[in-house]
């Protein structure tokens, strides 16, 4: 099928991709800009002087050895979430993609935790392991595990990593069972004939088939603990305890916003968006070559 | 190589609808047997019971002496070729022909010289290194039989391989597909909706409709006594024209006051008993007596070596097949001469052939 389309004038095609070009100039490139621009300036404590500064800002973040721990919490948190939500929403997916009875209750009930905010989300992990009332932390104590997030970085890392998963695993449920379905059924019925038995189907031709999405999950989903995630650590940990769950966004937001060092988080964030950028481009570039469209 | 044995075979779909109705069929070792019926007639749910894709709900399935009913179908030793061909998309040609072998532990070097024999045997030899997707139609069906073949399994299982192929494809991979299952003698059930291919493939005939069988035979004992209307109508292009006739004193039988003769036919019969007589196309001929079967000529299709006269007899729509120039094309009334052996006599109530020659329901 031929995809071009043919325009009349030399106006109307631009006049088309005008509003996608202004949404992305205005929220993208600008901001972006911006904060490149603010990375080289130092503003003192009352924004009455900004001074060019060139790269003393890096020069400073780079020097500083807690950052380097940021950068490590950041990478065990986004790998956890990620390998966490994709695995979990695939397993769901093929579950669902089975012919259950209720199945299509079951799959709007695994929808809804999407359309939560992620504030409510976590609001509603801490209360489930608020160590003295929360439920899940109760079973937790019930089963010996000194259970608190509240002074162990490792249990509070946990915590926001379940909660952040659990936002995305909504969203990557859909995409996997979409993939699954469309899947056709024949083949996976020639395999059954050709001798595979349900695990080494899965793997051998479903998973094949479906890594188109899954890669397209991937970049999304390290995006998003990236990024999105701050929510749910502002209201969960704000960090802590003792900084066991900063993450990059959040040094950002915590140093900018509630440390006022402007052009410190200005730096920080251009790093975060290069780190990203890069990530990605390393996924198209190595992990999409094993995929078969 | 086995045979395939189906005892009172049911499916019922949770709705409650019965797809199948209790099959009963004995298919030879090394047999060629072909389920052929309308579309919701049962016959690719029966096939897909054999394989193994839908449950059983009542009766056995045999395969081999091994009752595999409750057996999954990685286990049962049977090959199917699928309408989409289902070929893997991730994978190449030969890939595609290796994965039952490997799921199965064959050793490399074995796997190897089969897929390489059937690449040879199919002559898809320079494709397989190529995925799917560059193939063509024909060439695809060809790797989806050289996976079905590479494994020797027990049985074939054909649905509808064909239809997906435009018209000249599908007669020489229709020879193509005969030929093989000659050549390597393996017990083959085939489905399709269309006649040719059930006329021209089988050993074993088999017409369904509504879940049931109407009539299991060969090719030629289906078409010469076909055992009910439906498989009379069915079987044969263009088919075969049923009129509305009577039974007249003495046994023998008429349509709308015309003798058909067939007496020995109707025998037994009282007469004035109503009866459908069913008379193929191309067993009619214009006779140029004044006897015979009025027949008035409403148009003419062309088929090449034939002609299709559409007419009337009386009230009754009736068709008849003529090499092309016997019948002048603008002839209007015509009369028809009909051979007493060419009548197949039905029983309007039950739809059943009636008669010295009606044959059971052979299973």
């Amino acid at each position: 099928m031929d995809k071009r389309a043919i325009f009349g004038g030399r106006l109307l095609p631009y006049a088309l991709l005008l509003p996608q070009v202004l949404v992305t100039l205005v929220f993208f490139y600008w901001p972006a800009s911006q904060a490149v621009w603010q990375s080289f300036l130092l503003q003192d404590a009352f924004g009455l002087a900004t001074d060019f500064v060139w790269f003393d800002n890096y020069v400073d973040l780079f020097s500083r050895a807690d950052y380097y721990r940021t950068m490590a919490t950041t990478l065990a948190f986004s790998t956890a979430v990620t390998v966490a939500s994709l695995s979990i929403a695939l397993l769901l997916a093929a579950m669902a993609d089975r012919q259950l009875r209720g199945g299509t209750v079951y799959r709007t009930l695994l929808i809804w935790p999407y359309a939560v905010a992620p504030a409510i989300a976590g609001v509603l992990w801490i209360f489930m392991f608020q160590p003295s009332l929360g439920v899940l932390a109760r079973g937790l104590r019930g089963i010996g595990v000194d259970w608190n997030p509240l002074l162990n970085g490792t249990h509070a890392m946990t915590m926001v990593v379940l909660a952040a998963a659990w936002k995305q695993i909504s969203y990557n449920f859909l995409f996997f069972l979409a993939g699954l379905q469309a899947i056709p059924k024949s083949v996976i019925e020639a395999a059954a004939i050709d001798g595979a038995r349900p695990f080494r189907r899965f793997w051998t031709i479903i998973f094949p088939l479906l890594s188109p999405t899954a890669f397209f999950l991937l970049v999304v989903n390290i995006v998003y603990a990236f990024f999105e995630t701050l929510g749910v650590i502002d209201t969960m940990t704000s960090g802590g305890p003792g900084k066991a769950t900063e993450t990059l966004v959040y040094r950002v937001f915590s140093d900018g916003r509630l440390g006022a060092d402007l052009g410190g988080s200005a730096a920080q964030s251009v790093v975060l968006m290069i780190i990203v950028i890069a990530l990605t481009a390393v996924q198209f570039r190595y992990v999409e070559r094993k995929v078969t469209y | 190589m086995a045979s395939v044995t189906l005892k009172d075979v049911r499916k019922v779909y949770a709705g409650g609808v019965e797809a199948v109705k209790g099959v009963s069929l004995d298919i030879d070792d090394g047999a060629f047997c072909v389920l052929v019926g309308p579309s919701g007639c049962g016959k690719s749910t029966l096939l897909r019971m054999v394989a193994g894709l839908e449950t059983i709900s009542g009766g056995t399935v045999d395969i081999g002496g091994r009752v595999v009913n409750a057996i999954e179908p990685s286990e049962r030793d049977i090959a199917m070729v699928f309408q989409n061909y289902a070929l893997y998309p991730h994978m190449s040609v030969y890939e595609n022909m290796a994965y039952g072998l490997k799921n199965r532990g064959t050793p490399k070097a074995e796997i190897e010289a089969r897929v390489g024999e059937a690449a040879r045997i199919l002559a898809i030899e320079p494709f397989l290194k190529r995925r799917p997707r560059e193939l063509s139609g024909g060439q695809r069906q060809r790797v989806a039989m050289g996976r079905a073949i590479v494994r020797k399994p027990q049985v074939f299982l054909f649905d509808e391989p064909l239809s997906n192929l435009d018209a000249k494809l599908r007669v020489q991979m229709r020879v193509e597909i005969k030929r093989l299952q000659r050549q390597l003698g393996v017990t083959s059930i085939y489905v399709t909706h269309d006649q040719v291919e059930a006329m021209t493939l089988s050993d074993k005939l088999v017409v369904m409709s509504g879940g049931q069988i109407e009539q299991v035979g060969t090719p030629t004992d289906v078409y010469r006594r076909p055992a009910t209307r439906f498989v009379a109508t069915f079987i044969g292009s263009p088919p075969m024209n049923i009129l509305p006739g009577t039974v007249a004193g003495s046994g023998a039988v008429s349509i709308a006051g015309t003798p058909v003769g067939a007496a020995d036919m109707a025998a037994g019969l009282r007469a004035g008993t109503p009866v459908e007589v069913g008379l193929r196309p191309e067993d009619l001929h214009v006779t140029e007596g004044p006897e015979g079967l009025p027949f008035t000529v409403d148009f003419v299709e062309e088929l090449g070596a034939t002609q299709l006269f559409h007419g009337r007899t009386g009230e009754a729509e009736l068709v008849i097949q003529a090499p092309t120039g016997r019948i002048p094309a603008d002839a209007g009334a015509l009369r028809l001469a009909i051979d007493p052996a060419a009548v197949h006599l039905f029983d309007p109530a039950t739809g059943r052939r009636v008669g010295r020659e009606a044959v059971g329901m052979a299973a």
